[in-house]
């Protein structure tokens, strides 16, 4: 405490910090850059390690060996009652297929209306049938459960997943090991099927889906794997971890997942990379960062890239085995694939309380190294302090007049905090205006405008975006006059504090969010005041505004698939992000749309106000 | 200043009511930080129905409200009308009754105090500008009110408990101020001041608006409104404490030791609020606090005796109303010896939750003679202004106690601008504001990712509350500082030279 006591050591630090305010910026901000790239460098690293004792030292035995007989199943499933044609789901040969391998069989169907027609998979009123299939447990009380799912869906071709997945029920029937129930699910139509299904079986209804309750259910889940298999030849399998949200599954999911593939030589990828040896190589070097930034885009968008995703929520571990046909020299048999989710099934049987012992906040560089949460938060909390930094110069420079605006409690009779007060309301207006109106307005945008819906919700919220950029700084100049040089500061301080509080939630809750926002955000809004060239800076704000940074995330995704695509390609991807983005908001409680609507968007606006502040 | 409070009463009663409406009020209603097993609404409610069915209330391991409060509520519930008229008549005596005197000690003042005059309005138009206030203010409130649901009138109770707290502080923080000037008058006439500290003075100006932002940043406080919403019983309380300080700031005595009592019974933490309210009687009535003083001993003992009296009638009260002696291990008990372990905003159930059990008694009592030792030393040290040494009780009260909750840290934080005169002595204020901001934020998210999430665990939670009440002791601890450095430039000069001429610098040791 002798720091905060004394006065002298006080002040010497206060004019450390002021004079040197903007050198220690920059240095921080470069610090935090490549902080972020240095998580990649595998000597950086630690090792990922199983934790869990009860999946550790078990070693089980795979015997499971109808691979054969699941793909003739998969063709007797395929063509003639085409699964996933234009009929929707066989629920009746699915029904039966499941009774005569003896589970309890129940199906829940579900309807939903979308706010609008879903583009990318031409849907709008979605009505589906999810059929689940129980194994009960022979070894003890029936309190807990474990999902394996499939998603048949049209127009995607899963029926091997689902063949595979009556194999393993019949194989699984006959065994008695089984001490936690064993809940077969085939759901139709993707992640509405699954939201349906888990809303159903906890009783809960967040989203307001139609959906019959459910007959049958089994002790709650600890565990849940989705299986998807879209190809005939499977070459590799790729584990997807991303959530709703950007929540993550515990790490030994993965490690399960890596240690089985390890022991049945199956070559097992993670966001669809391999995993190479050559770290010291700049090559080497690339490629993991290449993967971990992959990871960190999709954990970012927020929105559930499988059937687990939505498992998540429910404090269930899920992760999704997803099958490629890639990498032509090597082919696994679907007995591989069988055998390994054998093993996966039997080691989350051995659990005895929910997974917990290893890392829930990581980043993955490769599936057997890990970033975690100690290792990676310093990279967004060197950007974060540049904005209490700057909030601490500003609040030296300011002395007393800044007391108000900081508590949050604000004096009506005085015209200075009324100057800050106008901006954020009204940017936080326009920012309600944003979250609410493109949903609202389709019908009346569609009747004037030769647009579809999916079109009209998008181009007005685009719409509503640039026009909020006019609008503020113009009526706030209406209203309360001239701005004083005091009244800028006290905005900016006022809004340095609330973006620092903000990025710094956000980047609790979904780390990469917070950090790809605070890349962008953080430069211009350190270094903005109002006596700068305006029409430069201007477009420089605009240039890292929110909307601009998911547009560059797409075009860095694209380019990290390998799957570049031209200006006016990448246009339509962006349009067609944001309309997934507001539909997943919608269907499944996805936070990333109204936190950039309602709170970034804002704050954003509260800088461009102090821009053009006179 | 009658029309900014009526208007500011509105807001605030706006906002409450929207929010009652609004789906909100059940989110807020199930959070930690809001409430308390002690004052959780739904045991509230558990208890009434408990009390309705002819069992104690006290028979299970949820409800732990005082006798008196479920009788309140069971009495509110049914004639809610005769509760409204009586606590709106409550209201209007409180302003008109206290009103005369004031009026009768400012005539004596205002022959050597002519400024006053600014807080004097011509006292009958005062008057029914007040009677108007709140005759206007519970209409309104009625009218957000009209649709009745059986607990709607609870609601209306707890805006009005707020709205009281509101006032009394207004007045309790108007009384003060006058005191002040007229004490720094008096010491001013008697030269008591330093020549070059003329600008540590206060002015009526500055001090005109200082009740009402009082008022404010109570009715205002996000943490209040949440602690309203969610129906929590802390407003009461917290009118209660307000409503004893009030009276002791107005020099009732009886009413004072009344009121004490009353807050003690609710809570047993305000029983260090008595060594700041005898100090504030004794300098009123110019007796020395020396021991060997017969009038000290005297006053003393008349004082404690009318709160341990009232005390004492109170519990008595209470026994006769439940017929049993169940309340008081299932209050008091329960307050000392914090066997539920719900996480909150403060320090014990981490604690107590890591402890091997039979250290559970050492360290209970530990944690609470905490709350109760720092009343020594801080009465020593601020014998010369109970008022203050009021604020330090109440926040020590609010950090330390046992299942804190929001709406306490919104009490004390609503005096911050009585004392808004010491902000050039701050010296953390930025740090503190970053941090408590920084940490209500947090509180949600970090409940979320453990809780409903599963990826964090309660030490992320714990980390926050432990961040959280060292902003507030440094909040504190900062404008304790800054009170005595106030005080001390007050008779030594505001420019301090060293011996050999440099300027000093002051540093609390």
């Amino acid at each position: 405490m002798g720091l905060l006591s004394d006065p002298n050591r006080r002040k010497a630090l206060t004019g450390l910090l002021t004079r040197l305010n903007t050198p220690i910026c920059i240095v921080c901000y470069l610090a935090g850059i490549v902080w972020f790239m240095g998580l990649a460098f595998e000597p950086f690293t630690l090792r990922t390690y199983m934790s869990e004792n009860a999946m550790g030292s078990t070693m089980v035995e795979e015997r499971f060996s109808s691979g054969e007989r699941a793909l003739s199943l998969a063709k007797e499933f395929d063509p003639p009652s085409a699964c996933c044609g234009l009929n929707g789901m066989p629920v009746e040969w699915l029904v039966k297929a499941m009774q005569s391998r003896g589970l309890e069989v129940f199906t829940q169907s579900f309807s939903r209306k979308l706010p609008f027609p879903d583009e990318n998979k031409e849907r709008y009123m979605v009505r589906g049938t999810n059929v689940y299939g129980i194994l009960r447990a022979p070894r003890a009380p029936r309190t807990e459960a474990l999902v394996i799912t499939a998603p048949c869906s049209p127009g995607n071709t899963n029926n091997q997943a689902v063949a595979l997945l009556l194999a393993l029920a019949q194989y699984f029937r006959n065994q008695i090991y089984w001490a936690k129930d064993i809940i077969f699910l085939v759901n139709e139509h993707d992640l509405i099927g699954t939201q349906a299904w888990l809303e159903g079986y906890h009783h809960t209804n967040i989203t307001g889906m139609e959906y019959s309750p459910l007959q049958g259910r089994a002790g709650s889940i600890q565990a849940a794997l989705s299986l998807e298999l879209s190809s005939d030849v499977i070459t590799s399998l790729d584990l997807v971890l991303e959530g709703l949200n950007g929540q993550l599954p515990n790490l030994d999911l993965a490690n399960l997942f890596y240690a089985f593939c390890q022991k049945l030589g199956v070559l097992c990828t993670i966001q669809g990379k391999l995993q190479r040896n050559d770290w010291d190589t700049a090559e080497g070097y690339t490629h993991a960062a290449q993967t971990m930034m992959l990871m960190v885009l999709k954990q970012a968008c927020g929105r559930s890239w499988g059937d687990h995703g939505l498992f998540l929520r429910y404090h269930i571990e899920a992760a999704s085995v997803r099958g490629i046909n890639s990498f032509r020299h090597y082919k696994t048999d679907a007995t591989t694939i069988g055998r390994l989710l054998e093993g996966m099934v039997r080691k989350l049987n051995n659990l005895l309380e929910r997974l917990h012992q290893s890392y829930f906040f990581y980043l993955l560089p490769s599936l057997s190294r890990f970033v975690s949460i100690g290792y990676y938060m310093p990279a967004f909390g060197l950007l974060a302090v540049i904005l209490l930094l700057r909030a601490l110069d500003l609040w030296v420079h300011l002395g007393a007049p800044a007391l108000a605006a900081v508590d949050g409690v604000t004096e009506p009779s005085s015209p200075g905090v009324l100057t800050v007060l106008t901006p954020v309301v009204i940017s936080h207006l326009t920012g309600v205006a944003l979250y609410l109106l493109p949903v609202h307005l389709q019908e009346m945008a569609v009747e004037h405008f030769p647009v579809s819906e999916t079109e009209a919700v998008v181009l007005t919220a685009i719409a509503i975006y640039t026009a909020g950029l006019a609008l503020p700084h113009n009526t706030q100049r209406l209203l309360s006059g001239e701005g004083t040089e005091q009244g800028w500061k006290v905005l900016k301080l006022t809004a340095l504090l609330y973006l620092a509080v903000l990025l710094g939630c956000t980047a609790l809750i979904n780390f990469s969010l917070g950090f790809i926002l605070a890349v962008t955000l953080v430069p211009i809004t350190a270094s903005i005041t109002p006596h700068m060239p305006k029409a430069l800076y201007a477009v420089v704000m605009v240039l890292l505004s929110p909307a601009f940074t998911i547009l560059y995330c797409v075009f860095i995704y694209q380019e990290l698939i390998e799957a570049p695509v031209s200006v006016s390609e990448g246009w339509m991807l962006f349009l067609s992000v944001i309309s997934q983005g507001i539909l997943d908001h919608a269907l499944y409680g996805s936070l990333v749309y109204p936190l950039l609507a309602l709170f970034i968007y804002p704050c954003w606006l509260m800088f461009w106000n102090i821009l053009f502040w006179n | 200043m009658a029309a900014p409070l009526t208007l500011l009463l509105i807001v605030a009663v706006t906002i409450r009511a929207v929010l009652f409406r609004s789906s909100l009020a059940e989110l807020i209603s199930a959070r930690v930080e809001v409430v308390s097993p002690l004052n959780a609404w739904k045991r509230v409610v558990e208890g009434l129905a408990l009390l309705d069915l002819g069992v104690s209330p006290y028979s299970g391991d949820v409800f732990h409200e005082t006798p008196l409060m479920i009788y309140l509520f069971h009495f509110t519930v049914d004639y809610a009308e005769i509760v409204f008229i009586v606590s709106a008549y409550f209201v209007d005596c409180l302003s008109c009754f206290l009103k005369p005197l004031d009026r009768a000690k400012m005539a004596i003042n205002s022959n050597y105090l002519k400024s006053d005059l600014l807080f004097n309005f011509p006292g009958c138009c005062e008057l029914i500008s007040w009677f108007i206030t709140i005759i206007v203010c519970l209409c309104f409130c009625k009218f957000h009110f009209l649709c009745t649901c059986k607990y709607t009138d609870v609601r209306l109770c707890h805006q009005i408990a707020d709205g009281i707290t509101a006032l009394a502080l207004y007045l309790s923080i108007q009384t003060y101020n006058k005191d002040v000037f007229r004490k720094q008058k008096y010491a001013l006439e008697s030269d008591r001041y330093s020549a070059d500290c003329l600008e540590l003075l206060r002015s009526p100006k500055e001090m005109f608006y200082i009740p009402l932002k009082v008022a404010m940043f109570y009715l205002l406080n996000p943490f209040t409104i949440l602690s309203c919403v969610a129906k929590s019983t802390c407003g009461l309380n917290n009118a209660i404490i307000a409503l004893f300080i009030f009276c002791t700031l107005k020099g009732s005595a009886l009413l004072s030791g009344i009121l004490l009592a009353l807050a003690t019974y609710q809570s047993i933490y305000p029983l260090t609020l008595f060594a700041p309210a005898l100090l504030f009687f004794l300098q009123r009535l110019y007796i020395p606090v020396n021991l060997r003083r017969s009038s000290f001993w005297f006053f003393t003992l008349q004082y404690a005796f009318m709160y341990v009296g009232s005390l004492v009638v109170i519990t008595g009260l209470s026994f006769f109303l439940l017929g049993s002696w169940d309340f008081i291990p299932s209050v008091y008990g329960f307050i000392f010896s914090v066997p539920d372990l719900t996480p909150n905003i403060g320090l014990f159930w981490y604690f107590f939750a890591e402890m091997f059990e039979h250290f559970r008694l050492f360290f209970s009592c530990v944690f609470q003679i905490n709350v109760f030792f720092y009343t020594i030393p801080l009465s020593i040290k601020l014998k010369e202004h109970p008022v203050f040494l009021i604020f330090m009780q109440i926040a020590i009260i609010s950090i330390f106690k046992s299942y804190p909750t929001v709406g306490d840290v919104a009490l004390y934080m609503a005096f911050l601008p009585a004392w808004s005169h010491l902000y050039r002595f701050l010296r953390n204020i930025f740090l503190v504001s970053c941090v408590l901001l920084a940490c209500s934020a947090l509180f949600p998210v970090l409940w979320h990712l453990w809780i409903y999430a599963g990826s964090a665990n309660s030490n992320f939670y714990y980390a926050i509350t432990l961040l959280f009440n060292f902003g507030q002791i440094l909040l504190v601890a900062d404008y304790f500082y800054a009170y005595l450095r106030r005080e001390h430039h007050l008779t030594h000069g505001l420019y301090l030279k060293k011996k050999d001429g440099t300027e000093a610098t002051l540093v609390l040791k």
